[in-house]
């Protein structure tokens, strides 16, 4: 029994010199980041990575987390799915990250997503399709709002102005084409009815014969443009061309204001999705996402030079969020964390308030989507959205 | 019949932009059978110039001026430092280095503007002009006019000046051309010169269209080249007549047929054209003396 005592004793003391040595060696929480920095979703990777850098350092100064300052290991999988395999299996192997906020592109996601669940480390991802969660992962989780969010959104104003069949316009790239497909799929659910579908690609500079079919089919009361890019411009201005008077909903997809400089004065009356970011100035006061999304915009700009978008919010969301569930955890033990980013429960981000359970690991709600109309060349938000 | 007349319309609209684009690939074929396929850059760079340019205070019409000028420059800069290191290369491996020089050119691009959509305001300002229930953007009527332009400059030209038989016969045969005294190099020179103020001009005047980007070249050049080779590619009648063709059928095809089928069917002409007529329509056959 002695023996035994001092033996547990010794091997106690001998575990804790161990475990004092792997401290020593993790004094930072090495967070990893693949993110399409460079090429042609850097719209998406550059806002991410300057996000993650402003806010890793903002946290540092303040002593960082549970007392550990946190390493940032960001690659650059210049948009290619195959590379961001690559950098997620030496993240795990070589850098011995404890977690991963990144994947700038559905692509990049779906192809990591192996690399972590074998690895059981948590990973929270940045871009939009619905099958990063669906069906669930134990180890994944993501931030922003998704197409079928979109939808929703959009039919759900429709059914408020009794507007019940819709004309379908979209891009055959793949948001567009994404997106289309949600639509089409949450339609029936939503009681609206799809009369008619058109689409254009991703370069086309003339959309009239389309929207010329759409105005002579019978019965349709609004119109629905799926597309990102320079497309829904251009649909928007032949939509006046063509002198149609139908309501015209575009997606989240152009919410900047880009979108309204573009299609210039066509764009009046235009509704569309957006997440609270791009309004933050004009939320209502008593909206709770307004101080969150007026902090992280006023402070991004200041510290990047650059115009805020939702991308970056996206970013800042995952960071937050796990950050939260390092400190509920209170250490950084990979399965723990993921625990608690799984019991993340009304956290208020860029993106929305965030609920998550086991069987919704992305855990919001349409509230996370205001419903604005582009009046006088601005966004304002429509009442009751 | 309205929406005929639409339909119609959309085709001579995008069909114009074909047709201005694929203008631009004709003189730098004529005169060193190379197809520039950093041709769309060229249509990018008179676009985003302007936009930037004019967004420095500048009055658009001296930024567009100016944009024209420097696309000039690129275009010399790209046969001296490009083309005319490696003549006597074939011509595959000088299509080549154009390519090269397009993705160059539009990485530059992204650097030094940036990576958004730009527009630039109409000629004749966007109210649509409406006849017999068809609508028409008067900018459409703009780029088809710009297109006709330079159909008639280069045909005086390449007719009815000696620097134009100079093109001619830098391309016939350019050991005799040197032998009778023609500078080949300068001709070859100026023929990227006027090939990227032609790209410049296109993307001027397209841009309150179809927008612009850094990267709006590479499928613009697509669907120009398409039309060069519909219509024989070295003929700029052949060109206009080609754009105007491919953005019918594209009209056509998406009004009466389906949207999702117009490209499909558009490239399936094409195709069936060339295997007729493998020379284009306004092609003139080559004939291998033995």
């Amino acid at each position: 029994m002695r023996a035994l005592h001092h033996f547990s004793a010794a091997a106690a003391i001998g575990l804790s010199a161990l475990l004092g040595v792997a401290h020593q060696a993790s004094a930072q929480i090495k967070i990893g980041a693949v993110l399409s920095v460079t090429g042609p979703a850097s719209f998406l990777g550059d806002p991410e990575k300057k996000t993650l850098e402003i806010y890793v350092e903002e946290i540092n100064a303040k002593g960082g987390v549970n007392g550990q300052k946190i390493q940032l290991i960001v690659y650059d999988d210049g948009g290619i799915a195959d590379n961001a395999r690559t950098f997620a299996t030496r993240l795990v192997e070589d850098d011995k990250i404890v977690a991963m906020v990144g994947g700038s592109t559905t692509g990049a996601t779906m192809a990591m997503i192996p690399v972590f669940e074998d690895a059981k480390i948590p990973f929270i991802s940045l871009a939009g399709a619905i099958q990063i969660i669906e069906p669930v992962h134990k180890w994944v989780f993501k931030t922003p709002h998704t197409d079928k969010m979109a939808c929703e959104k959009i039919f759900a104003d429709l059914k408020t102005r009794n507007l019940t069949t819709v004309a379908l316009i979209s891009g055959t790239d793949a948001f567009g084409k994404s997106m289309r497909d949600q639509c089409v799929a949450v339609a029936p659910k939503t009681g609206i009815t799809i009369a008619l579908e058109e689409s254009y690609g991703p370069r086309d500079s003339d959309m009239t014969p389309q929207l010329t079919n759409i105005r002579n089919k019978a019965g349709v009361q609004a119109v629905v443009n799926p597309g990102f890019g320079q497309g829904p411009a251009i649909v928007t201005r032949n939509y006046r061309q063509l002198g149609i008077t139908l309501p015209l909903y575009q997606s989240h997809g152009v919410a900047s204001k880009q979108f309204i400089d573009l299609a210039g004065p066509a764009a009046e009356g235009v509704r569309l999705p957006a997440a609270a970011l791009l309004i933050a100035e004009k939320l209502p006061a008593s909206d709770p996402q307004k101080p969150v999304v007026v902090n992280y915009s006023r402070n991004y700009q200041q510290k990047s030079g650059q115009a805020v978008s939702t991308f970056g919010g996206h970013a800042y969301d995952g960071l937050m969020i796990l950050v939260a569930a390092m400190q509920r955890a209170k250490s950084a033990d990979t399965a723990k964390v993921r625990d608690e980013i799984e019991r993340t429960k009304g956290y208020i981000g860029t993106g929305g308030i965030v609920n998550m359970t086991p069987a919704d690991h992305m855990g919001l709600d349409l509230s996370a989507f205001h419903m604005l109309e582009i009046k006088s060349g601005d966004w304002t938000l429509v009442p009751g959205t | 019949m309205a929406e005929l007349l639409q339909f119609v319309s959309s085709g001579l609209t995008v069909g114009a932009i074909y047709a201005l684009v694929g203008l631009g690939f004709t003189l730098i074929y004529k005169a060193s059978d190379i197809i520039n396929f950093a041709q769309g850059e060229f249509v990018m760079l008179g676009g985003m110039m302007t936009v930037f340019v004019a967004m420095a205070d500048v009055p658009l019409p001296v930024a567009a001026l100016i944009a024209a000028i420097v696309t000039a420059g690129v275009g010399l800069a790209l046969h001296r430092f490009a083309i005319e290191p490696a003549r006597g290369a074939s011509p595959v491996v000088l299509i080549m280095i154009t390519i090269g020089a397009s993705i160059f050119l539009r990485g530059i691009a992204q650097i030094v503007f940036d990576k958004r959509f730009h527009s630039l305001p109409p000629l004749f300002g966007s109210d649509p002009i409406q006849f017999g229930g068809a609508a028409i953007l008067p900018q459409s009527l703009a780029v088809l006019g710009g297109a006709a332009f330079i159909v008639i400059l280069l045909w005086l030209f390449i007719e009815r000046t000696l620097l134009g038989k100079a093109v001619i016969a830098t391309s016939a045969n350019r050991l005799a051309a040197r032998l009778i005294g023609i500078d080949t190099r300068q001709i070859v020179d100026f023929s990227f010169v006027v090939s990227a103020v032609i790209g410049a001009i296109a993307g001027i005047l397209i841009t309150p269209i179809a927008l612009t980007s850094y990267d709006v070249g590479t499928l613009l050049a697509l669907k120009g080249f398409a039309a060069a080779m519909l219509g024989g590619i070295g003929s700029a009648p052949g060109a206009v007549v080609g754009g105007l063709l491919l953005g019918m059928i594209e009209a056509m095809t998406a009004g009466y047929l389906s949207s999702n089928y117009k490209d499909a069917v558009a490239f399936l002409i094409i195709l069936i054209v060339l295997i007729a007529i493998p020379q284009g329509l306004f092609g003139r056959a080559k004939i291998e003396r033995v």
